[in-house]
């Protein structure tokens, strides 16, 4: 059964090793303005491992 | 006037094709042989596979976009590669098959003066007994094989509304299978697609991975920056498994599928067994099983290809143990040793060995991913390539001052997670090299500065983006060739 959010931990299981976000990250996932910068900041690193990696 | 001979029509051959055409124009020939009469933006393919795109959005005819560029098309299955000629034929040539409905089955040999191999993974599905989509399990590998899925997808759905419990695996079908990042997209849009219906209490949801730990993706897993950290994959992975609620089996390589159950042997030794409902799982990848022969006829497959049919070209392929390996063994040119006039660029070359550490269970089955190779550098390869061709015709000369080594590359891995302007997410990975280098990054193997993972929203309009983006470039539209690879 799919575990999530408020569902009980298993301590000892791989499953309870994990980070979770909390509601601060998940807020930040989806802030529109965020993840506008965060588009183009990805956009321009992506570009600047694939053009800087040939010759 | 010299001939080109492209085999193959995927990311890495079509790129290939009209980075060649571009460069040489009318002046030269680039004929392209593919079975295949769909170009398809494979990292779509996930979409489809969850009913959110159909098949016509990520494929569209190839014949049309070669015709207008002037370059040959043949829609053929290449057989057998005849690098030296035979008694009938003078220069190196190319044993074709054709496919297409007018001249289907009829054989040509289309001579050549360089030839690229771009012929892209067989999907080894024979590998693994019962494994594939005409048999117990689904593929997302091709478009056709994603529709399919979602065809079984949405069946298991159904069930589920009805109040039946299922169960999903997802992973590698295979003990030295690749691509987990695909499987790993899909899982998470499947536990995406379960959430947003409201059946999390009746969906059972497995990853399992001939990775020694998740993360591993097949590079060896990476160190990215996280949050204020420098993190490995595994807890990335793990994290965002929690985060769906997705259980995992890894040092996992499964064997055998019946209906219903995956047959699997981990590191320890131990043969075990997983039920399911509804799987997905990756098959191995071989080389095209393409034939070679030198000009007396005899066969030169194993001089030219390595034991699973990819093409070997300028890297160290010494067998060495793992504390060995270096980033200078990748190639660089992707130009075969032993015939100057052939390379081999996308999946279609053979890597000097895994990136990943090679494991062994105590039976001595090897349960390692091999190499992954996306699209980005798949692209990247076949554009050096297909420059490198193009400047040895220019000027006679076997210069080759384009190179691109996997260990100097690097690579975004895109894993979207949801779908929607609003409602989707993406888990983003950018890794720099995509081949670890411990001797020039002694700490973490790769540039921090560049290997980052990040989880949100921006990860998905990126992904949206580059599906419109590629198939643009991939037609061949206005200033295609501005767009990176």
């Amino acid at each position: 059964m799919i575990t999530k959010g408020k569902t009980k931990n298993i301590p000892y299981s791989n499953i309870s090793y994990g980070t979770e976000p909390t509601r601060m990250t998940k807020f930040w996932r989806r802030c529109f303005i965020k993840q506008i910068i965060r588009f183009f900041m990805l956009n321009l690193r992506i570009m600047r491992i694939v053009v800087g990696g040939h010759s | 006037m010299a001939k080109v001979v492209v085999l193959g029509a995927g990311i890495s051959g079509h790129t290939a094709a009209l980075y060649l055409k571009r460069s040489l124009k009318k002046n030269h020939e680039v004929i392209v042989v593919s079975p295949n009469s769909n170009y398809q933006w494979v990292p779509s393919n996930i979409w489809v596979g969850l009913g959110l795109m159909t098949p016509e959005q990520v494929k569209f005819k190839l014949a049309p976009i070669y015709k207008k560029n002037g370059i040959q098309y043949k829609q053929a299955l290449a057989v057998s590669i005849h690098p030296e000629g035979n008694e009938s034929h003078e220069k190196p040539f190319v044993k074709i098959k054709h496919v297409s409905e007018d001249q289907k089955d009829q054989e040509e040999e289309v001579e050549y003066d360089f030839l690229v191999n771009g012929t892209g993974p067989k999907l080894n599905f024979a590998a693994t007994e019962g494994l594939g989509p005409d048999k117990f399990t689904n593929s997302v590998c091709t478009y056709d094989h994603a529709a399919h899925s979602w065809n079984n997808l949405e069946l298991a759905f159904k069930k589920m509304e009805a109040g039946e419990r299922q169960s999903f695996l997802v992973g590698t079908g295979h003990p030295m299978a690749t691509c987990q990042g695909a499987a790993f997209e899909y899982i998470l849009n499947i536990a995406f697609e379960v959430t947003k219906r409201k059946l999390n209490h009746l969906a059972d949801m497995w990853w399992i991975s001939n990775e020694y730990e998740l993360g591993d993706f097949g590079m060896g897993g990476a160190y990215v920056k996280r949050g204020g950290y420098i993190t490995p994959t595994k807890i990335f992975t793990e994290s965002i498994f929690k985060e769906y609620g997705i259980r995992w089996i890894k040092r996992a390589g499964v064997t055998k599928i019946e209906k219903g159950i995956a047959h699997y042997e981990n590191l320890e030794g131990e043969y075990l067994t997983k039920e399911f409902d509804f799987a997905m799982l990756i098959p191995g990848f071989a080389g095209a099983g393409m034939k070679a022969f030198d000009k007396n006829n005899d066969d030169i497959t194993s001089k030219v290809f390595v034991a699973n049919g990819m093409m070997k070209v300028d890297a160290d392929y010494t067998p060495k143990p793992y504390e060995e390996w270096s980033a200078a063994d990748w190639p660089s040119i992707y130009q075969n040793p032993d015939y100057d006039n052939m390379y081999a660029s996308g999946i279609a070359f053979a890597p000097p060995h895994t990136m990943s550490k090679p494991m062994k269970s105590k039976n001595g089955t090897p349960i390692t991913p091999t190499p992954p190779r996306t699209g980005m550098p798949s692209g990247v390869i076949g554009k050096i390539v297909a420059e490198n061709v193009a400047h040895r015709i220019k000027t006679g000369k076997n210069e080759h001052p384009h190179k691109a080594s996997m260990a100097k590359m690097g690579a975004a891995c895109i894993v979207s997670a949801g779908y929607g302007i609003r409602q989707g997410q993406a888990a983003v990975m950018t890794v720099y090299p995509i081949v670890p280098d411990y001797d020039k990054y002694p700490k973490w193997g790769r540039d921090i500065k560049h290997t980052v993972g990040e989880v949100g929203l921006a990860g998905h309009w990126m992904k949206l983006f580059m599906h419109y983006m590629f198939l643009y470039k991939a037609k061949a539209k206005p200033l295609w060739w501005m767009i990176p690879e």
